[in-house]
């Protein structure tokens, strides 16, 4: 899908260090997915996993429109969402490798993560289900006359279900601080939105519940801050919810699982000549606010940051498992 | 009910409902009510009718028929520092927010390892009996015992109407209640002073020597107008009101069990896979040696609820059938 009739989003002043902080944090993620990838094929991780490659600048760029005491509702595809609030890529590793020093213990994997300290409410691993949360966080806010935005994460795919609709309604009636932040890869697991959806275009749905809505070019992680932004200031400033659809694209299969028999190639070869952080890059040199050297020193933080996750990874505990039941229920109630 | 200490009022099932929500929207701030209907219409069974005008609409809020996703928002608004009362008109339409209860509500504080409890309470009308045919009849309370995460709470008496929704809401998890719909016309005396009850025990609601007879919800009554007419004939039931269907309390009926030998389940949900198959199943499990008969179970006939007067009757528990089981396990002796 080509991507067309999109806002073209103001460029925000670019200095240097704004510049390679955005960097930084795509780069981590991106190497943090790849050596997911390596990590689940040593069975060092289990279970399903969604990486985020090449839809980095998306969580990159909108994070940097949220303050801390906003909430972050996510989806199964979160680690780059939750890399970017703040969770430190050694918690997440040990989630993953199903340590009790993980976020949530090792109870979550990589489709659960949650943080209290970042405000960050998973990981839903249901399409669509933590719109509603979303809803109801906001709800709290605006009753308790909080100025905070909570940003929900979901895909194209949950805007298929009926909670999406009902979630875009109910925040549009009550006026909600809610950021609802579409990324549209094009694919919901193996089927794709034209052969889903009778309308794709994803901002006029979110338009007919009279939410304010817009699109951005996903692969662009300045228009997705830009965007995120203003969107935020919005709702932040008691307007009612947003819809942003960042049009964006996985350039790994859904899951370990999936054989990518439903896309071609070449689709995903046309794909990655737009990757976030490639373009980007480019974009820097072009403007001499980045040098190889620079880039390398990066690229080599990063690396660091991610082997001493997995060297705390390794060394991590298992829950014991007489803590199996352990929080079934609250372990302090009123007598 | 003993009132010679106390001074006691007529009250009716839904007028303790409205009091226990009324108290608790007064004591607490964070405390609001969402659903279909609740503000201005007064609620589907005229619960909450009068609640808009003393609260207003921020915190009597009429929702969309959208079940999804105002019971999210109220696993959403807990999680944001609220109390929210979640009503769902009646349990058949609560299917429709099933996957937030099961996939939300009751895994949020397990998968998180501990970090994000859901102080919600869900507030749902339950059962059949009123002609109301296949698609609003159900007696799912029991499909929702079967959720670990959440209570399951069922009022019976009018003591428990008033007192169990403050107990609720002072949980820090989610709390289910299902009152049932034949029961708010339902006239008795209450204590002026009533107030918060446990949520954690079994009651003994009537002492018996020769059976245990164990019930929930509106069941009970049918089960203690059918053990005044036994104690005419000199047969002593025991009457359980389980109260609470997760967790529930076992050690009550098994104790009970212990003493009478003979144990009966009556339940209006349906007989396969049930609760009352848990309650079997847990008997035979802790009182096996105790049992003289083997347990038995009156439950609904497992047919989609017919509208008509006479079908609706025999799909449903009633006294005589309770009548004809007692006096069978009684006289039998294995």
């Amino acid at each position: 899908m080509m991507v067309k009739s999109m806002r073209k989003a103001s460029s925000p002043k670019l200095n240097r260090e704004h510049a390679h902080h955005l960097l930084h944090q795509m780069l981590r993620i991106r190497r943090f997915e790849d050596k997911a990838a390596e990590l689940y094929s040593a069975m060092k991780i289990r279970g399903f996993l969604h990486l985020y490659n090449g839809e980095e600048a998306v969580a990159v760029g909108v994070m940097e429109a949220l303050t801390p005491e906003d909430a972050v509702v996510a989806t199964y595809r979160e680690h780059g969402q939750a890399l970017a609030r703040g969770l430190s890529a050694a918690s997440i590793l040990a989630e993953m490798y199903g340590k009790q020093e993980g976020c949530c213990r090792g109870r979550g994997g990589s489709m659960h993560l949650f943080d209290d300290k970042t405000r960050f409410y998973g990981g839903n691993a249901i399409v669509g289900g933590g719109l509603p949360l979303a809803v109801g966080l906001a709800l709290a806010d605006k009753m308790q006359n909080r100025p905070r935005v909570t940003c929900c994460f979901f895909g194209d795919g949950a805007v298929a279900e009926g909670e999406f609709h009902e979630s875009m309604n109910l925040a549009a009636l009550w006026q909600l601080p809610v950021l609802f932040l579409c990324e549209n890869n094009l694919y919901a697991m193996g089927t794709a939105l034209t052969l889903s959806e009778a309308v794709t275009d994803l901002a006029r749905k979110a338009a007919s519940y009279n939410v304010q809505a817009a699109a951005v070019d996903g692969m662009d992680v300045l228009a997705v801050e830009s965007a995120a932004r203003k969107a935020a200031a919005l709702v932040r400033s008691g307007q009612g919810p947003y819809f942003l659809e960042c049009r964006t694209y996985r350039f790994r299969a859904h899951s370990m699982f999936d054989p990518e028999l439903y896309r071609s190639k070449e689709e995903v070869e046309e794909w990655k000549k737009r990757c976030p952080i490639a373009t980007f890059i480019q974009r820097l040199k072009d403007q001499a606010l980045l040098d190889d050297t620079e880039l390398n020193g990066m690229e080599r933080e990063v690396a660091d940051e991610i082997n001493q996750a997995i060297a705390f990874a390794e060394v991590c505990t298992c829950e014991p498992v007489e803590d199996l039941t352990r929080f079934v229920y609250s372990e302090r109630r009123p007598a | 009910m003993n009132g010679n200490s106390k001074t006691v009022r007529r009250i009716t099932y839904r007028e303790a409902v409205h009091e226990a929500l009324r108290d608790a929207l007064l004591r607490d701030q964070r405390v609001f009510l969402m659903g279909e209907d609740v503000g201005r219409y007064g609620g589907c069974f005229a619960v909450s009718k009068g609640l808009l005008e003393e609260f207003g609409p921020e915190r009597i809020r009429d929702t969309p028929l959208s079940e999804s996703t105002f019971t999210g928002a109220g696993i959403g608004a807990a999680l944001g520092g609220m109390r929210p009362i979640v009503e769902i008109m009646t349990v058949n339409f609560s299917l429709l927010a099933s996957d937030q209860i099961l996939n939300n509500a009751a895994t949020y504080l397990h998968m998180s390892g501990g970090l994000f409890n859901v102080p919600l309470v869900i507030r749902m009308a339950t059962g059949g009996g009123r002609q109301l045919a296949a698609q609003h009849s159900h007696s799912l309370e029991g499909w929702y015992a079967h959720i670990p995460g959440i209570r399951v709470l069922t009022p019976a008496t009018l003591e428990d109407a008033r007192g169990m929704l403050w107990t609720a809401l002072e949980d820090p998890d989610p709390v289910l209640i299902f009152e049932h719909s034949t029961l708010y016309n339902m006239e008795g005396d209450l204590p002026v002073d009533a107030g918060p009850v446990d949520i954690d025990r079994a009651r003994v609601r009537r002492p018996g020597r020769d059976i245990t007879i164990i019930t929930y919800g509106a069941s009970l009554f049918k089960v203690l107008d059918a053990a005044e007419t036994l104690s005419g004939e000199g047969i002593e039931a025991e009457v359980i009101d389980l109260r609470t269907l997760r967790p529930l309390d076992d050690r009550t009926f098994l104790d009970s069990v212990a003493r009478t030998h003979r144990a009966l389940v009556v339940d209006e949900g349906w007989r396969s896979g049930s609760l009352s198959a848990e309650i079997s199943a847990r008997i035979m499990e802790g009182a096996f040696y105790e049992l003289d008969v083997p347990v038995e179970r009156i439950c609904s006939a497992e047919v989609p609820m017919p509208y008509a007067k006479h079908l609706e009757e025999a799909a449903l528990p009633q006294v005589d059938k309770i009548l004809a089981s007692v006096r069978r396990m009684v006289t039998s002796h294995g």
